[in-house]
């Protein structure tokens, strides 16, 4: 039935329907909890694209899930559901900060950083390969081991941070604060008009892995193998392709994506490893390669709408003590609901609109 | 002697296809009562409406002189019918007793239930001689184990007319003669059984009245002591004057394909290939013949470096030109490996293994030919696309299109378009025809000639002797996982095809 639609209707109309879906039971709930939802929205809105300096966060925010929506996508391209990338992307994060605590007294920083992403990279990509190797020759469930592999990756980290990244003396769960040369150059350094945001040059780095990861699956011949072992495997068979490989390359990838997300806060911002610093960053890029359709413009697009919810719905509710910051945990929950489990749900009624339109012009 | 079963003009279309037109007959009680036809006859259907799964347009039924309508096949149940398909349904990882008694458990507490329904199979074994372990393991038993519990399944729900749909497909020669020992016990106590199939040894050897279809009509209904297999045969084929195609004189030369002693045995140990020795030259279509499932799928399967089953069991040797292919290591990348030796093939189920449907037709146009470039430009791949749907006329012409938007004949075209256009030295074809309309099956064949005469080697698997007929050079007829017979096209003859389909040698 979905077939049936032209490509602008499934692209970008169903997407847009399903998101509107989610704002408004949404805004019900707000209404609910005794606060208007216009003026919640233009609170949320404002903060969030209304000055520069709220806009430099929201953008600090997308590219974190820039990357992970990257992760979760090119995952889902092969036909692979990786629930993993949460875990990828603080295993990453243990990576980068390997690299960071043993050179960054030594090395300058254009040689530190681009090691730094590598550790980063290599770490997340690890991480990933176990349950690709696993569904690739045991055939265990990516979705079942890397469900796993987020629990065992918190496990991990809270026994590496506690042990051994704690500075002698410290309390706190987290590792010392990288030396300087270590830290991401933010962008305000050259558009000062950004204000005082964290914003830094992992965002240029998301937008130049967005279009690599474009070109790379609709045109190139490994990309072409990746999509027809993600859409068939008895077709794949038959060109030759061996959907093994493509499993563990895929998952791989996906984790160096998921891996590099970590550059973003700890490099960019943070500038030290703490525990669950990703705060579900992974999870989010899910419901960012739901709802962006695994599209590097659809990507872009969903992982600025969540920079936009956890920048204006943290503000949302300083402002209105009505209204938790769980709120934003709700909103997400809906657009993964509307945008993932439900996606198809208006094709049917669409479809019948355009039909009828279609016949009235014939 | 009362009847069983009536058929009055029954009929059925599926879209274009009249897969029953206007069959009567009917089947005595107390009999066994064979059915046979070619794939497409119309046998299935007609068994279909009879256990429920299809509604005949037209027509009426009678069971036990009554006539009834079978909604569904709960009904079926109800009046006694039983089925046992070609592919069982049974749960693997279950035991015999808990299959059968799926469905009709007859109470909430399952033991008491277990303990009553076990004594009651156990009586029925006696009776009909089965000898089953009721809480074994189903995945523990043989196929012709699995295929006794299926028929002590419908024995428990008092089935009196039992149809069985080729039910020695997936059988041993050991085992097809333990089955037909049971049918004759049944036809002792009063039960009727319907069997389809298409060996003609089976039909003589064991039923009493056989009904031949062809293209979804009776053409024959006979008492089996007066007919034959030559008879039978003619009958099941028929005679129909093939249109010619002009086609050059066969010069054929080089060998290109040659398959020496090939076996092949699944993980379960049934031979699906035994003993293949042939070879196709460039410049020949060598046909091979035979009902589906005799191993014609396999050998393609093999010969385009497809089959990875788990378990298989591979013997023989297969040379193209002068590469010997490699088995032993399963090489998931071998389909690719044979495509840049120059081998092409278009797959018997086309729309499985030989298209993406999600895909627009630019891309599927690639398949198979995908490690050709490293970066694909999509403009020039589309502008390639376009002209191979402008030379094989596919309607409509837009690359863009996914596939799944287009007919099941203009699929097939793409497919052909694309083997056609890696300019093979070897081209596989599997049932090219197969749910194609006439026009596109014109299409199709002057396609194929057309590549035969530019002295490319083609091996032709098709269910359709009328195809065969309009395309071989050669034709090699395989039966039960073997070739029974080789014959020039200047040989041809339906019957003795016919035979040698059946599995009647010489």
């Amino acid at each position: 039935m979905n077939s049936e639609l032209p490509r602008w209707a499934t692209s970008i109309a169903l997407p847009l329907l399903n998101l509107l879906s989610a704002l408004i039971v949404a805004a019900g709930v707000i209404y609910l909890l005794g606060e208007s939802p216009i003026e919640a929205l233009s609170i949320l809105v404002q903060s969030a694209l209304g000055n520069a300096e709220g806009f430099g966060y929201t953008l600090f925010y997308a590219t974190t899930f820039i990357f992970t929506g990257l992760s979760v996508s090119i995952a889902m391209q092969a036909g692979l559901f990786n629930i993993g990338s949460d875990g990828q992307m603080y295993l990453g994060g243990l990576g980068l900060t390997l690299v960071m605590l043993q050179f960054d007294a030594s090395l300058p920083a254009w040689l530190l950083i681009p090691l730094a992403l590598m550790g980063a990279a290599l770490f997340g990509a690890a991480w990933a390969f176990i349950p690709g190797y696993l569904q690739a020759k045991r055939g265990s469930h990516v979705v079942v081991t890397t469900i796993m592999f987020n629990f065992i990756a918190a496990s991990l980290m809270n026994f590496i941070i506690i042990t051994y990244l704690i500075p002698t003396g410290e309390q706190n769960p987290a590792s010392r604060v990288f030396a300087e040369n270590g830290w991401l150059p933010r962008l305000n350094a050259w558009l000062p008009a950004l204000g005082d945001t964290p914003l830094n040059l992992s965002f240029v780095l998301a937008l130049l892995c967005l279009f690599a990861y474009g070109v790379v699956v609709w045109r190139t011949r490994w990309g072409y193998a990746l999509r027809a072992a993600g859409k068939s495997a008895h077709a794949a068979r038959y060109a030759g392709i061996s959907i093994a490989s493509v499993i563990i390359i895929t998952m791989l990838l996906s984790g160096a994506l998921a891996g590099v997300a970590a550059m973003n806060s700890l490099a960019g911002s943070m500038h030290y490893l703490s525990l669950n610093f990703t705060s579900g960053a992974g999870f989010i890029g899910i419901a960012v390669a739901l709802m962006g359709r695994q599209h590097p413009l659809g990507i872009f697009l969903s992982a600025l709408l969540f920079g936009i919810l956890i920048q204006g719905g943290a503000d949302l509710s300083l402002e209105k003590s009505n209204i938790p910051p769980e709120t934003f945990i709700f909103i997400q929950g809906l657009i993964i609901l509307f945008c993932g489990a439900m996606e198809n749900m208006y094709a049917p009624a669409l479809a019948r609109i355009l039909n009828l339109k279609w016949r009235k012009n014939v | 002697m009362p009847t069983a079963v009536e058929f009055r003009e029954i009929s059925k279309r599926f879209g274009k296809v009249l897969a029953n037109d206007a069959v009567s007959f009917s089947i005595a009680q107390g009999s066994i009562h064979g059915i046979i036809g070619e794939n497409g006859a119309g046998k299935s259907t007609l068994m279909s409406i009879l256990y429920g799964y299809y509604q005949a347009d037209s027509g009426t039924m009678l069971i036990h002189g009554i006539a009834q309508s079978i909604p569904n096949s709960h009904a079926a149940i109800q009046l006694g019918i039983g089925m046992v398909h070609q592919h069982f349904m049974l749960v693997e990882d279950m035991t015999v007793l808990d299959n059968i008694m799926l469905g009709m458990e007859g109470g909430f507490r399952l033991r008491s239930q277990r303990i009553r329904i076990a004594a009651e199979l156990a009586k029925l074994c006696a009776d009909y001689g089965l000898e089953i372990k009721v809480d074994a393991r189903i995945n523990t038993l043989s196929v012709g184990e699995q295929q006794r519990v299926e028929i002590l399944k419908q024995l428990y729900r008092n089935a009196d007319i039992l149809i069985l749909d080729e039910p020695t497909a997936v059988l041993t020669p050991q085992e097809a003669e333990a089955l037909f020992a049971i049918l004759r016990l049944f036809k002792q106590q009063g039960k009727t059984v319907i069997l389809i199939t298409h060996k003609l040894a089976e039909i003589l050897a064991i039923t009493d009245e056989v009904t031949v279809m062809r293209a979804g009509g009776v053409v024959a209904a006979l008492a089996t002591a007066t007919t034959n297999q030559e008879d039978l045969a003619h009958k099941m084929v028929g005679r129909s004057v093939a249109t010619e195609l002009p086609r050059q004189t066969l010069a054929a030369t080089q060998v290109v394909l040659q398959v020496e002693a090939l076996s092949l045995q699944n993980a379960q140990g049934v031979h699906l290939l035994k003993e293949l020795n042939f070879s196709v030259r460039a410049g020949e279509i060598v046909a091979i013949a035979g009902v589906s499932g005799n191993g014609q799928s396999e050998l393609l399967e093999m010969l385009a470096g497809m089959r990875q089953s788990k378990g298989d069991k591979i013997s023989g040797k297969v040379q193209i030109q002068d590469y010997v292919l490699n088995y032993d290591k399963k090489d998931p990348c071998l389909a690719a490996k044979l495509r840049k030796l120059g081998v092409a093939h278009v797959p018997e189920d086309r729309l499985r293994d030989g298209v993406i449907k999600d895909f627009p037709v630019w891309e599927n146009i690639l398949l198979g030919q995908q490690s050709k470039q490293t970066y694909l430009d999509k403009q020039k791949c589309v502008e390639a696309s376009d002209a191979l749907l402008q030379q094989f006329e596919v309607r409509p012409l837009d690359s863009h299109l996914r596939l799944s938007q287009l007919s099941g004949g203009n699929q097939q075209k793409i497919v052909l378009a694309r083997e056609i256009a890696a300019r093979p030295k070897l081209m596989l074809v599997g049932q090219p025809t197969r749910g194609v309309d006439i026009g596109t099956i014109q299409r199709i064949h002057t396609e194929l000639l057309a590549l035969r005469d530019a002295g490319v080697a083609i091996l032709l698997v098709s269910a359709e002797l009328e195809e065969i007929r309009a395309l071989a050079d050669r034709i090699l007829v395989m039966s039960g996982a073997c070739i029974t017979g080789e014959l020039p096209i200047a040989d041809y003859d339906t019957t003795r095809i016919g035979l040698l389909m059946g599995g009647l040698h010489k």
